[in-house]
């Protein structure tokens, strides 16, 4: 942690924008999320066919025929689907990372501007306690409050991601409070927290946004996982963990109903994850030195 | 390692006190009184009140916790508002099929994981250590319920070697049962085992780079000799770690999983619980996921200190 690369002034993105152009798994990743990002946000202005406009006569049409991935067992169009289920997954996702990069940063920085004090004391043992519960844990007993509601799936994992954020940017802080540039604002003056806000962020900014990429794939999986055991998304909003709920007897019958959606998850997490892997060898010199 | 140990079990206490306060007063907010849900809007004040005393609700929110409390350490969850039998009885039910599905997962998870990583590691670069993490690559982008539905797809539908779904029973011998959680086995483990085989393979590139392996390598050893008798152990801190971490992953992708192949654990119990408003059961099942991950964390401490001799001695 301690020769974490400081961001200098003149350090242009030039040589950042140089270094992800030749990643491969970076390039592949980014081109993939781009789709997905693409396809959600046309999907609030057009969709191929209306997502509730159920047609029985045309249920279970096979893919790559009138409609591209085919229809399910009301003859809804699953492409349509498919295209809503992304924002609903990018929505939730994206709102969870935006509420644990929030408060977790907020936190971790307090933590490590008061290290070892009463304060870094609590924030860190609350984490901890925090971090037994495991999302699904979270989202039953928000459900049982609240009741279903794609909102608890939000809650559930941005209260999961808190934590997470926390222990990075306390940890990357910590080292970064012991170097000479936090030394002369402190001779300089300034309090602990115009220097958390101004030299420390940052220069973490980095591992936050890989870590962030990483939980942004997490949430896609977890939303998925919530929205299939009906602790998620509810009808009539699609989403690709309650296409799988549904889809689940269909298998038999009709196979393409439940791989779609799945592949959608697939694609959509292996893209981010190579994005994130990319971002990671492309923002943090020390890993592409040892080259893993 | 006594004094190691008396530490870690003093935060383990405070731990569960602390995540106990928390389910407790969550769920003590929850608006709605259980006892005038179960006896339905036609109910007389009399009977309402009659029932509270019955559940226990007649009291205030702190005498209900510790009360609460004090009943799990004798192993009183107190009753269910809808089955009117004793949580502990149906949650114990459950755990026999959920617990053992875990264990099955987290197993197979490693069996698979740990070799897959080394040989990757020992591989580097080689064409297997690339398909090795292409695979992994592939294995942590698969949610666990739809690989258990492809899973049932091949398994069950085409080639009919294993059932759709349900639960035949202990009663009818371990072998049964196994096989009935095979499938579920298998689709929680591969997702998990394809993380651990990733950092697996990182933490034995980063010991094999370590100065005492050179040494070793030095005083003669063969590379294979090195990586078995000083690197391995020295990689297990971080594969330990995620072990740990893994294990309330699996157990909270057990209750996804078992839903895919209609199994009779803790799942269905909690989430009947949600929509019957049955919230002791929710609470209770609840309190024991959380608990079995704090009590998890709490054995990996003890594992590292096992295998790195310098934690023991720490002040």
């Amino acid at each position: 942690m301690s020769d974490l690369p400081l961001v200098r002034a003149g350090d242009g993105d030039r040589g950042v924008w140089r270094a992800a152009s030749s990643s491969r798994s970076f390039v592949a990743g980014f081109v993939v999320t781009l789709v997905f990002l693409a396809a959600a946000l046309v999907s609030l202005v057009w969709t191929p066919y209306e997502v509730t406009a159920l047609s029985i006569p045309d249920k279970f049409k096979p893919p790559f025929g009138e409609h591209l991935f085919g229809t399910d067992q009301f003859g809804r169009d699953i492409f349509s689907m498919v295209m809503v289920g992304a924002r609903t997954s990018i929505a939730v996702s994206v709102v969870a990372v935006g509420i644990g990069v929030l408060a977790g940063v907020a936190l971790g920085l307090a933590a490590a501007a008061n290290r070892r004090g009463l304060l870094d004391e609590l924030i860190m043992r609350s984490n901890d306690l925090v971090f037994a519960f495991p999302v699904l844990v979270i989202a039953i007993l928000i459900t049982a409050v609240f009741g279903p509601g794609v909102i608890n799936a939000i809650v559930a994992l941005g209260v999961y991601n808190t934590p997470v954020f926390a222990r990075l940017a306390r940890g990357a802080a910590l080292s970064l409070w012991s170097r000479e540039f936090v030394l002369a604002a402190q001779v300089a003056g300034k309090g602990k927290f115009l220097i958390s806000v101004e030299h420390i962020l940052p220069n973490i900014l980095n591992l936050l946004v890989v870590q962030g990429t990483i939980l942004f794939s997490l949430g896609i999986l977890a939303e998925a996982g919530l929205s299939y055991v009906g602790l998620g998304a509810q009808p009539p909003l699609p989403s690709w963990g309650r296409m799988l709920a549904e889809a689940q007897t269909l298998t038999a019958i009709a196979p393409h109903v439940a791989l779609i959606p799945g592949l959608a998850i697939v694609i959509a997490v292996l893209g981010l994850n190579l994005m994130g892997d990319g971002l990671r060898d492309i923002l943090d010199p020390r890993v592409r030195r040892a080259g893993r | 390692m006594l004094r190691y140990t008396v530490t870690r079990l003093i935060s383990l206490s405070l731990s569960l006190i602390a995540a106990s306060i928390i389910i407790f007063f969550v769920i003590e907010i929850v608006p709605g009184d259980p006892a005038a849900f179960m006896l339905g809007l036609n109910a007389q004040p009399d009977t309402v009140a009659a029932l509270q005393r019955e559940l226990g609700l007649d009291v205030g929110p702190v005498e209900r916790y510790f009360r609460w409390i004090f009943g799990i350490l004798q192993g009183d969850f107190g009753v269910s508002y809808t089955y009117r039998t004793p949580v502990s009885e149906l949650i114990a039910d459950r755990l026999w099929v959920s617990l053992p599905l875990a264990i099955y997962a987290l197993t197979l998870s490693t069996l698979i994981a740990i070799p897959t990583g080394v040989i990757a590691a020992a591989l580097r670069g080689r064409p297997t250590d690339t398909a090795i993490m292409g695979v992994t690559q592939l294995g942590i982008a698969v949610p666990n319920f739809w690989l258990a539905m492809l899973l049932v797809l091949l398994f069950s539908i085409t080639l009919r070697w294993f059932s759709a779904g349900g639960f035949p029973g202990w009663e009818e011998g371990l072998w049964e049962g196994l096989r009935a959680l095979t499938l579920p086995a298998i689709a929680l483990a591969l997702p998990q085992a394809s993380i651990l085989a990733r950092v697996m393979r990182s933490a034995l590139l980063d010991t094999l780079s370590e100065d005492f392996v050179r040494t070793a390598r030095a005083k003669g050893l063969s590379r294979a000799q090195a990586l078995r008798r000083h690197a391995l152990r020295n990689a297990m801190i971080p594969v330990l770690t995620i072990m740990g971490l893994q294990f309330s992953f699996l157990l909270a992708g057990a209750v996804i999983v078992e839903n895919v192949f209609f199994l009779p654990g803790v799942a269905r119990l909690v989430f009947q619980g949600i929509t019957q408003r049955d919230l002791i059961v929710v609470e209770s099942v609840v309190l024991i996921l959380v608990f079995a991950v704090i009590v998890v964390a709490f054995l990996v401490d003890l594992a590292y200190a096992w295998v790195d001799p310098r934690l023991r001695h720490q002040q």
